[in-house]
C-alpha cells in the first residue's frame, strides 16, 4: 500500500459538511472550541451564520443542539470522542436520545492514535456509551470516502446519530466513484472461508493487510469492514458466522462495550460461535506517536495475522 | 390588567393547584412544594403570555416553553390540562404506567410539551437552541424556561447563560423560582445560589427581580423582557414553596413527597375555599 494517500477521516467530515450545506439550509453545526480540529471550521468559512462555536462547554452544546433540532434543524455537534461522548454522555442520553431529535454528533480524535496527547484525550470507551444509548445509530467510518458518504446517510437519517473519527491520516481505499454507504450494512472487503475479521476504523485496512500476510500463509481469511456497530448488520454477522466458523473483532477501543461486545453478543444467542477480540485490553492509553501507539497496542496488520492465525490453528 | 382578568387568572392558579395536589396524590409520589410555587408563574404564561394553541400545539411559530426543573411537572400538567392541552382527568393518571404524563415532562407523549426534561441543567440548554434556531428561521416565537433556585447550582445553567448572551438572544425569557428550598435544606445551607440577580447581571443578562405571586408583577417583567434588544432577560421570582397549601408552605419535606388521604382532604379543602372565596369577590 506504498502508494496509497492517507487522509484523517475527520478531513471527510468537514468537506461532506461543507457540500451538505449548499444543499440543505436546515443544517446548523455546533463546536466547543475544537473547529479546527474537528474540521467543522471548514463549514464554519462557508456557512458562518449557523456554525455556533459553544466555548468549552460540551453538556451544554449537546442540549443546544438538541433545542435547534426541536425546531426543525439538524444540528451537528461536535468535539473530541472524550469530551462528545464522555463528559456530555448525561446530555445525550437524555436531550438528544431520550428525545429522539435530529442530532447528529461528529466526534473526531477518537482511539489511541490521537497520539501524544495521552490517555485523557484517548477515547477507547465511545462505542461502549453510545450503543448504550437506545435509538442512537453509531458509526465509524474506516476511510476518508467513507466518512463524507457516512455523513450524508447520517444527514438523511432521522433521528440521532453518534459517528466516530480519527486525527491521523489513514490510506483512502474506497473508489468515490464507485463506493455507496447505508447506515446498518457491512461490507466484505475480502473473501475467505477459514476465519473471518470484523473490523472498523483505522483498522479496517490493517486487517485487509493482515488478510494478504494470512493468504501468505495459507489462511483464507474474510475481511469486513463494520463501519456502523449500531445497528449491527445482523445478517451478515450470522451468515459470515455459519461460513467461517471463527471470527476475529478489531477495533480502536477497549474490548469492553464495543464492536467486539456487539458482535459476541448477537453470536452467542443466535448462533455461538468462536471469537477473539483485538482492541485495548481494558487500559489506559499513552503518548507516543500514533503508529508507534498502535504497534504497541497489537492494532496492526502484523499483531492481527497472528492472532488469527493462532486462533485458526488452535 | 382589568379587575376580572386578574380574578380570572387568581381562580385559575387555584385551579392549578388543586390539579398538583390531584396529581400527585393519585401518583403517590411526585413534586408538590415548587410546583405550587410556580403555580402564578405557569397559569400567567399559558392563559395570558404564550402564544400557543391546544388545538395546534406544533404550530411553527407557537412560543416554546421548556420546564427546566422538570420535576415540577405536576404543575405545568395541572396549567396545560386546564387550558384544553388534554383532559383535566389525566392528572389522575400521572406518573401511571401507561399515561402519557410521565414523572417528568416528555416531548414525545405530551401534546404541547417542546422539550423532554427532568435531568436539572439541560432545559436552559435546549431553550437556548430553540431561540437560537428561532433567530435563523425568522420564527417570530419566544422561548421561556423555568429553573429552580437549587438547579442553577449547576454548571450547566451558567454555560447556557453565556451562550444566551454571547449569541445575543433577545427571544429568550429565563424565568427562575426563587423558593429558596431545594431537598436537602435550605439553598443558602446546602450550597448558595446567591446573589442571583447580581451573577445573571454578570453573565451578560438583564435581569428583574418580582413577586412571584403576583400576577401584576409577572405581566410587567414579561413586558420589560420584551422590550430588551440584544440580551436575554431574566426574571428572578420570589416564592413561597407549597404556596397554597397551609401544611405545605415553606417546609423542606414537601419537596419531593405526595400527600396521603388525610392530608389531601386538608388540601383540597383549602384550595375550595379559596376558589369560592375568589369567586365571591
Amino acid at each position: 500500500m506504498a502508494e496509497v494517500k492517507k487522509i484523517a477521516t475527520r478531513a471527510g467530515y468537514g468537506a461532506a459538511l461543507k457540500e451538505l450545506g449548499a444543499l440543505h439550509d436546515d443544517i446548523v453545526v455546533f463546536d466547543a472550541d475544537l473547529a479546527g480540529s474537528t474540521q467543522t471550521a471548514v463549514f464554519g468559512r462557508e456557512f458562518p451564520n449557523r456554525h455556533f462555536n459553544c466555548g468549552i462547554a460540551e453538556g451544554n452544546m449537546m442540549a443546544v443542539a438538541a433545542g435547534a433540532a426541536a425546531m426543525g434543524m439538524v444540528a451537528f455537534a461536535s468535539s473530541f470522542a472524550m469530551f462528545a461522548a464522555g463528559r456530555a454522555y448525561e446530555q445525550v442520553r437524555n436531550s438528544i436520545g431520550y428525545t429522539r431529535l435530529n442530532v447528529k454528533i461528529g466526534a473526531s480524535h477518537g482511539g489511541i492514535s490521537v497520539g501524544e496527547d495521552g490517555a485523557s484525550h484517548q477515547c477507547l470507551e465511545d462505542f461502549a456509551l453510545m450503543r448504550s444509548i437506545p435509538g442512537m445509530v453509531v458509526m465509524s467510518p474506516a476511510d476518508e470516502v467513507e466518512a463524507r458518504a457516512m455523513v450524508k446517510a447520517a444527514y438523511e437519517h432521522q433521528g440521532p446519530v453518534y459517528m466516530r473519527f480519527g486525527r491521523s491520516p489513514v490510506p483512502v481505499f474506497h473508489d468515490p466513484a464507485r463506493f455507496t454507504f447505508e447506515i446498518g450494512k457491512g461490507e466484505v472487503m475480502r473473501e475467505g472461508t477459514d476465519v473471518a475479521v470484523i473490523a472498523n476504523g483505522l483498522l479496517v485496512a490493517e486487517a485487509v493487510e493482515a488478510g494478504e500476510l494470512l493468504a501468505q500463509r495459507g489462511i483464507s481469511a474474510r475481511i469486513i469492514n463494520m463501519a456502523t456497530i449500531k445497528p449491527l448488520d445482523r445478517e451478515l454477522v450470522l451468515k459470515t458466522a455459519r461460513e467461517c466458523g471463527k471470527i476475529v473483532t478489531c477495533e480502536e477501543h477497549s474490548i469492553v462495550g464495543g464492536l467486539g461486545e456487539a458482535v459476541c453478543a448477537l453470536l452467542s444467542e443466535a448462533l455461538p460461535t468462536p471469537v477473539r477480540r483485538i482492541g485495548v485490553n481494558d487500559e489506559f492509553g499513552r503518548s507516543g506517536p500514533a503508529e508507534e501507539l498502535l504497534r504497541e497496542f497489537g492494532l496492526c496488520a502484523g499483531h492481527i495475522a497472528d492472532t488469527v492465525q493462532a486462533f485458526v490453528e488452535n | 390588567m382589568t379587575a376580572n382578568e386578574k380574578k380570572e387568572l387568581r381562580l385559575a392558579a387555584c385551579k392549578v393547584r388543586m390539579g398538583i395536589i390531584e396529581g400527585t396524590y393519585a401518583a403517590k409520589s411526585g413534586h408538590p412544594g415548587g410546583s405550587l410555587s410556580s403555580a402564578e408563574l405557569f397559569t400567567s404564561l399559558y392563559f395570558k403570555e404564550l402564544n400557543v394553541d391546544p388545538k395546534d400545539p406544533k404550530k411553527w411559530d407557537r412560543d416554546r416553553f421548556v420546564l427546566s426543573k422538570g420535576h415540577c411537572a405536576p404543575g405545568l400538567y395541572a396549567a396545560m390540562a386546564l387550558r384544553g392541552f388534554f383532559p383535566w382527568e389525566d392528572l389522575k393518571e400521572l406518573r401511571h404506567l401507561g399515561s402519557h404524563l410521565q414523572g417528568h415532562p416528555n416531548m414525545n407523549s405530551t401534546p404541547g410539551v417542546d422539550m423532554s426534561t427532568g435531568s436539572l441543567g439541560q432545559g436552559v440548554s435546549a431553550a437556548c437552541g430553540m431561540a437560537l434556531a428561532a433567530k435563523y428561521q425568522n420564527n417570530p416565537c419566544r422561548v421561556y424556561t423555568l429553573l429552580g433556585d437549587g438547579e442553577i447550582e449547576e454548571g450547566q445553567v451558567w454555560e447556557a447563560l453565556m451562550f444566551a448572551a454571547h449569541y445575543k438572544l433577545d427571544n429568550l425569557c429565563v424565568i427562575i423560582d426563587n423558593n429558596g428550598l431545594q431537598i436537602d435544606g435550605p439553598v443558602e445551607q446546602v450550597m448558595s445560589s446567591y446573589p442571583i440577580l447580581d451573577k445573571l447581571r454578570a453573565f451578560g443578562l438583564e435581569a428583574a427581580e418580582v413577586d412571584g405571586h403576583d400576577f401584576d408583577a409577572l405581566e410587567a417583567a414579561f413586558a420589560q423582557a420584551k422590550t430588551v434588544k440584544g440580551k436575554p432577560f431574566a426574571i428572578v421570582m420570589r416564592t413561597t414553596k407549597g404556596k397554597g397549601v397551609s401544611y405545605m408552605e415553606n417546609q423542606v419535606g414537601w419537596h419531593g413527597k405526595a400527600p396521603n388521604g388525610e392530608q389531601y382532604e386538608q388540601a383540597m379543602a383549602e384550595l375550595r375555599a379559596k376558589l369560592a372565596e375568589l369567586e365571591a369577590e
